[in-house]
């Protein structure tokens, strides 16, 4: 990983990192090179860690007081909310914390895709962090499940009927996964327990995506190759920290507003009604993370094409990095790119909108041509982009951003301050 | 520093736009003061006393409050009865209780430690009593409603002759303001229907807003610490992100790029 050698100073700490190098490791992790010119949308990786961290622990301990049974899982998530010490603000925590988590999951992604960080040779790194989203939407759909509130109940039962789509087996499967002949406790135990489960893997999947990382280093908003050590790069420790540190607190902020004021705001008001197999809620939507996939899903008329495109609506990123022919990464060096990329964005809104609204009449036909660009984006757009393209000119390192006398100076000068 | 506040009001749009998407949802529902809204929001002690004695005299008689007990009356950031004053509450609900050493049960006197006593035995004897129709536990009922407290208030009070073409069934009632204009439940309030101890004209709107807002401390019973708290935790993290901004400031002027 490090490519200068460490040598701690003290004899009982050489003696341990011989055996176990762990200082070395924390060196390597101070010492990192980080590129100077790193903006605020880099700062989401340390975000989303402090997330996966909050989650896990506020978790831990609403585990200690919630009961895992049908009968007695709403009862058991009142009795936190009322009678737990402070069990009210571990809850909200941890429900509002799902949703900030997604919230710097998706400016994370888009960074990704605004200054191509996906690109040779952080493939790797791109498909580990795909991996880790797919498992987030697990882990955040079963986690909605254990209140087992209206919502949880029949989210439950219209997620896991997707499988029946599935020719031949599909009925068994449903079946198999329910642990019965309907969502009930087999499937409220085996729900709490992936949930328990998901995020430990998350987590080690969250040490390789880091390693992964720290492999070729971060990249830039120039998008270019850097030496590493040179004048482009700082020591992780102090200036990164201390920069990630800042951009958590003002996230902190934010989260803590919710928290505090507006708790309930971003979950359903039937997932405050006990779950009743006998009455269907009037629409059965998902959380807003969601949102944009379940308008992919209901686009579609048939039900095994609907899954297959909502799957591949995610799978399909994990190509991206051979989708997109471009040999320049970052946006700012490609001017098409970027503004179909914005348009990529507000496409991805409006999905979001759609899929909240009922699938019928004029939100539909808006769903079904937002769907259509999506995939229309990635699987055209892209590839012929990288191809026909004028770029502009790169800059040869983040300290001189252009050879002397480029047309671009200016430009390039001014995005470099403004970062 | 562009940049960031760029994101930073990119993540503000976004909880704005939440919010605005639930409002989207509304009717037109009636509007009045609540005194727990706001950064400091705090209940009324004496509309949730108020608000208990509705409850118990109106609505008690068909919705139970299954996740309160008595000793919650007495607890900081509610209704704050006194301590005698709960117990006698409690202790004039008979309890059924036991079984008792010869196997029998048998009933005695609340004490603050019991759950509400629930109006029916089970679901099934509470939809027979009413015509089909459970009366839902009210425990979070505001924060099972859309709308919230003021749909609840809303509704109370929204009882009217049906329009003309609109036909109902027995036991059936026209509500401006419920789901499909069709409600089980029977108008309840009228005005005098309670007699309040403080002197407080018991109008309908007056009930209305008292038994919601006791509704709203039954669903959120720790809503003052959680304002009061909230407060605290929000300035705390203000002052934080400023020194720490100075420090990131300070670090960074080690090298030429800004920060």
């Amino acid at each position: 990983m490090s490519d200068h050698e460490y040598t701690p100073k003290s004899k009982f700490g050489k003696w341990f990192n011989d055996r176990l190098p762990l200082l070395t490791l924390a060196n390597h992790l101070t010492d990192y090179p980080t590129p100077k010119n790193l903006n605020y949308w880099w700062t989401f990786g340390g975000i989303l860690t402090f997330c996966l961290i909050t989650q896990i622990v506020t978790g831990l301990v609403l585990a200690m007081h919630y009961i895992a049974h049908a009968d007695m899982a709403f009862d058991s998530v009142e009795h936190i909310m009322r009678d737990v010490n402070y069990g009210w603000l571990i809850r909200y925590i941890h429900a509002n914390g799902a949703s900030m988590f997604f919230l710097a999951v998706y400016i994370h992604i888009f960074r990704s895709l605004f200054y191509g960080s996906y690109k040779a040779p952080r493939e790797i790194i791109w498909i580990i962090g795909i991996i880790i989203y797919l498992l987030m939407m697990a882990a955040a759909f079963l986690g909605y499940v254990l209140p087992w509130g209206q919502m949880s109940f029949w989210g439950a039962t219209v997620i896991t009927n997707l499988f029946s789509a599935i020719p031949l087996v599909g009925e068994g499967i449903v079946t198999w996964l329910w642990g019965g002949y309907s969502v009930d406790n087999p499937t409220l135990t085996r729900f709490f327990t992936l949930h328990y489960l998901i995020p430990f893997l998350i987590l080690g999947l969250v040490v390789l995506h880091i390693w992964a990382l720290h492999v070729p280093g971060n990249n830039n908003p120039v998008g270019i190759d850097i030496k590493k050590p040179s004048k482009d790069t700082v020591p992780f420790h102090p200036y990164i920290v201390i920069k990630d540190g800042f951009a958590l607190l003002m996230f902190m902020i934010v989260f803590a507003f919710f928290v505090f004021y507006t708790p309930n705001i971003l979950g359903h008001a039937d997932n405050y009604i006990e779950a009743n197999p006998l009455v269907t809620p009037a629409h059965i939507v998902p959380e807003w993370y969601l949102l944009p996939f379940y308008a992919i899903l209901r686009s579609v008329p048939d039900k095994l094409l609907g899954v297959v495109a909502m799957l591949s609506a995610i799978l399909i990123l994990a190509a991206l990095p051979w989708l997109d022919t471009s040999k320049i990464r970052s946006a700012v060096f490609r001017p098409l790119y970027r503004q179909f990329y914005w348009i990529l964005v507000a496409d991805v809104l409006i999905l979001g909108y759609v899929g909240a609204m009922p699938a019928e009449g004029l939100y539909l036909l808006v769903a079904r041509v937002a769907t259509a660009y999506y995939f229309l984006h990635f699987l055209v757009i892209l590839p012929v982009l990288g191809w026909k393209e004028k770029t502009l000119p790169i800059p040869l390192s983040i300290t001189e951003p252009i050879l002397g006398g480029s047309p671009n100076l200016a430009t390039a000068k001014n995005k470099e301050s403004s970062n | 520093m562009k940049n960031f506040f760029k994101i930073f009001s990119f993540i503000i749009l976004f909880s704005g736009l939440s919010l605005s998407t639930q409002a989207a949802e509304k009717v037109e529902y009636l509007k009045t003061d609540w005194s727990f809204k706001g950064l400091f929001g705090k209940f009324d002690r004496a509309a949730l006393q108020r608000g208990y004695q509705v409850y118990t005299e109106v609505c008690s008689s068909c919705h139970s409050m299954k996740y309160l007990s008595y000793r919650n009356l007495a607890e900081k950031g509610g209704p704050e009865f006194s301590i005698e004053q709960a117990k006698a509450i409690a202790a004039s609900f008979e309890v059924k209780d036991g079984p008792n050493s010869d196997g029998d049960m048998f009933t005695r006197p609340g004490r603050l430690s019991d759950k509400f006593v629930m109006p029916y035995d089970n679901v099934q004897a509470a939809q027979a009593a009413n015509g089909g129709a459970y009366p839902p536990d009210m425990s979070v009922l505001v924060k099972a409603r859309g709308g919230g407290v003021d749909y609840i208030y809303s509704l109370l009070q929204g009882y009217e002759d049906p329009p003309a073409g609109v036909t109902l069934d027995d036991g059936v009632y026209y509500n401006k303001y419920m789901y499909g204009n069709k409600i089980k439940m029977a108008n309840q309030l009228s005005d005098g229907l309670v007699e309040y101890s403080d002197g407080t004209t018991a109008s309908v709107e007056q009930m209305s807003k008292d038994v919601t807002t006791f509704l709203m401390w039954s669903a959120e019973p720790h809503l003052e610490s959680r304002h009061q708290m909230g407060f605290k935790a929000i300035l705390y993290l203000i002052i934080l992100t400023i020194l720490v901004y100075f420090s990131m400031k300070r670090i960074w002027s080690r090298i030429e790029t800004e920060v």
